[in-house]
């Protein structure tokens, strides 16, 4: 794992989100004020911009450079919230040596993160309906040593059973807090565009393990 | 979408170098990162910043001057700006006596804020304004938005500051303020957010949205087109029930226009606060008519009581010399 793998996640990221534009888009203006997409692609064209400076970098300085781009660019909720997910990954990628369960700590660490800024867990109907029930699947997964592919397979179902709880739970963290029971019946546009990227990055990884594996 | 613009990506910073220049007696645009300072500090003056999404012209950078703020950082519309802002203008406006920041409550405005307060090697605090009484569940750990109110803080915590008064008065008097001030507004159209260009919610020609909110989040309900007085005395209720001023109490009354709604409409609106009010025994001292907090083109306004006393009145009354409030200076 080095930077070229950050850059290609955060490429594999970007195309995806690039593709659910309008469903966001749609969903955010539903109950909160359409501007997460748009945060969003600032935020991954701006890591697009400075390709050069991450794939040169090892993987722990890759993601401590992406969450302070991150911060700078994208504002809103997702700048800060982001951050804290690469900056806490970044501090936890110390002693990884290729063991999932060290790659399970370190998202959950980034997760952790991302709470503690946040000041939110799950139920309130955010991203981290999809963040710690992955984070949790993980670890569980990770400790039971089966097959990365299997793993890498899982995480997108995971991510996918939180999207559709938030559909019934009532906002109350977020913009979407401000409308109350008016935000029943509609899923969390973070929590969606969470399970975009996440799908998005395990098929990436998915691919480059594949590939390396295939490799002679 | 109809917008004066040339390209979407360039909206704001044109827009802020029209501004800048426009104001150049008064402002200077700083860029990379952006923020709005004073042209001319008070030295040992306790430094207040403000900041928050584009799109509420005049907020905040409009109040950057003698009597008011020492900075703006105006984000992406409807975003947040970012800490690296923040901790800039936080640099540049700094005369020892520390940092006031005054921020909107929003998740994304105050985690954006807590992170440059962490990182800010200046003395500093926070005052976080939640003045908009629509939301009708306080258990909301968010809790409320914070809108046109804002303007009164930034007002009279700016007066006091050029006083002298230190960081600790400062951020105490702007908190007691907030508290005694409250906000709710009405939409009769939707905004159209420059980069979405389309709206970001439907009316029909006959319906409203009580309790919107600033980024044209929905309100507490959708109701029928209602007169004037029916909009004025549901909005004033609605803040009265939450302030409960004592009778003959004082009264700032702010009327705030959304951006797409005409100042004749904003004064009739006033005058039927105004009697609203009387009848209940409450006294219309102060007020200030105009688009102060605006959403975009969005039509509607908002109604903002501020429960005075004698300091607050006074500092409200004393000059101020900023692009979008000026009077005695």
């Amino acid at each position: 794992m080095n930077g070229k793998v950050v850059m290609d996640c955060i490429d594999a990221a970007y195309a995806s989100i690039k593709q659910h534009a309008d469903e966001i888009m749609v969903l955010d203006q539903t109950i909160g004020d359409g501007d997460h997409v748009f945060n969003l692609i600032r935020g991954l064209e701006a890591l697009r911009g400075i390709r050069g400076d991450l794939e040169s970098l090892d993987f722990a300085s890759a993601l401590k450079l992406a969450a302070s781009k991150v911060l700078s660019t994208v504002g809103g909720s997702s700048g800060p919230l982001f951050s804290s997910l690469l900056l806490g990954m970044s501090r936890a990628s110390d002693h990884l040596n290729g063991d999932p369960r060290g790659y399970a700590q370190m998202y959950a660490a980034g997760v952790k993160a991302v709470q503690d800024r946040g000041k939110t867990g799950k139920g309130s109907k955010t991203m981290m309906d999809v963040l710690i029930p992955v984070a949790e699947r993980l670890i569980e997964l990770a400790d039971g040593e089966p097959p990365v592919a299997l793993i890498l397979a899982e995480l997108p179902r995971e991510a996918a059973r939180g999207v559709l709880a938030t559909r019934d739970m009532l906002a109350t963290k977020g913009r979407a807090s401000f409308l109350g029971e008016r935000s029943l019946g509609h899923i969390d546009p973070g929590a969606r565009s969470s399970e975009i990227m996440i799908t998005a990055v395990c098929e990436r990884i998915g691919k480059f393990l594949s590939v390396r594996s295939n490799a002679p | 979408m109809k917008k004066i613009m040339n390209r979407v990506d360039d909206f704001l910073s044109e827009s802020l170098a029209g501004f800048a220049t426009a104001h150049s007696d008064v402002v200077t645009l700083h860029s990379d990162p952006v923020f709005v300072r004073r042209k001319r500090l008070t030295q040992g003056k306790v430094a207040l910043i403000s900041g928050g999404g584009s799109g509420h012209e005049p907020l905040h950078a409009g109040f950057v001057g003698y009597g008011m703020l020492d900075a703006a950082c105006p984000g992406q519309v409807f975003t947040s700006p970012t800490p690296d802002q923040m901790l800039a203008a936080a640099q540049a406006t700094d005369t020892g006596a520390g940092v006031l920041f005054i921020v909107k409550n929003y998740s994304g405005d105050v985690m954006n804020f807590e992170m440059a307060a962490e990182m800010c090697d200046a003395r500093n605090t926070m005052v976080l304004v939640k003045d908009d009484v629509a939301v009708e569940n306080s258990s909301h750990t968010t809790g409320r938005r914070g809108v046109a109110g804002t303007v009164i803080v930034e007002k009279v915590v700016g007066s006091l500051a050029e006083t002298g008064a230190d960081l600790a008065q400062c951020k105490a008097f702007g908190d007691r303020v907030a508290k005694r001030t409250g906000s709710m507004g009405v939409a009769f159209t939707s905004c159209i957010v420059p980069a979405a260009g389309t709206t970001t919610f439907r009316l029909g020609d006959d319906e409203m949205e009580v309790g919107v909110g600033i980024h044209g989040e929905p309100g507490r309900r959708r109701a029928k087109l209602a007169s004037a007085d029916a909009i004025s005395s549901e909005l004033l209720e609605s803040i009265v029930d939450d302030l409960e001023p004592a009778k003959d109490t004082e009264l700032l009354v702010l009327v705030n226009g959304l951006g797409g709604t005409p100042l004749g409409e904003l004064y009739l609106l006033f005058n039927s606060a105004r009697l609203w009010l009387e009848r209940k025994g409450l006294h219309v001292a102060r007020s200030l008519i105009g688009n102060v907090t605006t959403s975009l083109e969005m039509a509607g306004a908002s109604l903002t009581l501020c429960l005075l006393d004698d300091e607050i009145r006074r500092h409200w009354d004393t000059p101020v010399r900023t692009p979008a409030l000026r009077w005695g200076a």
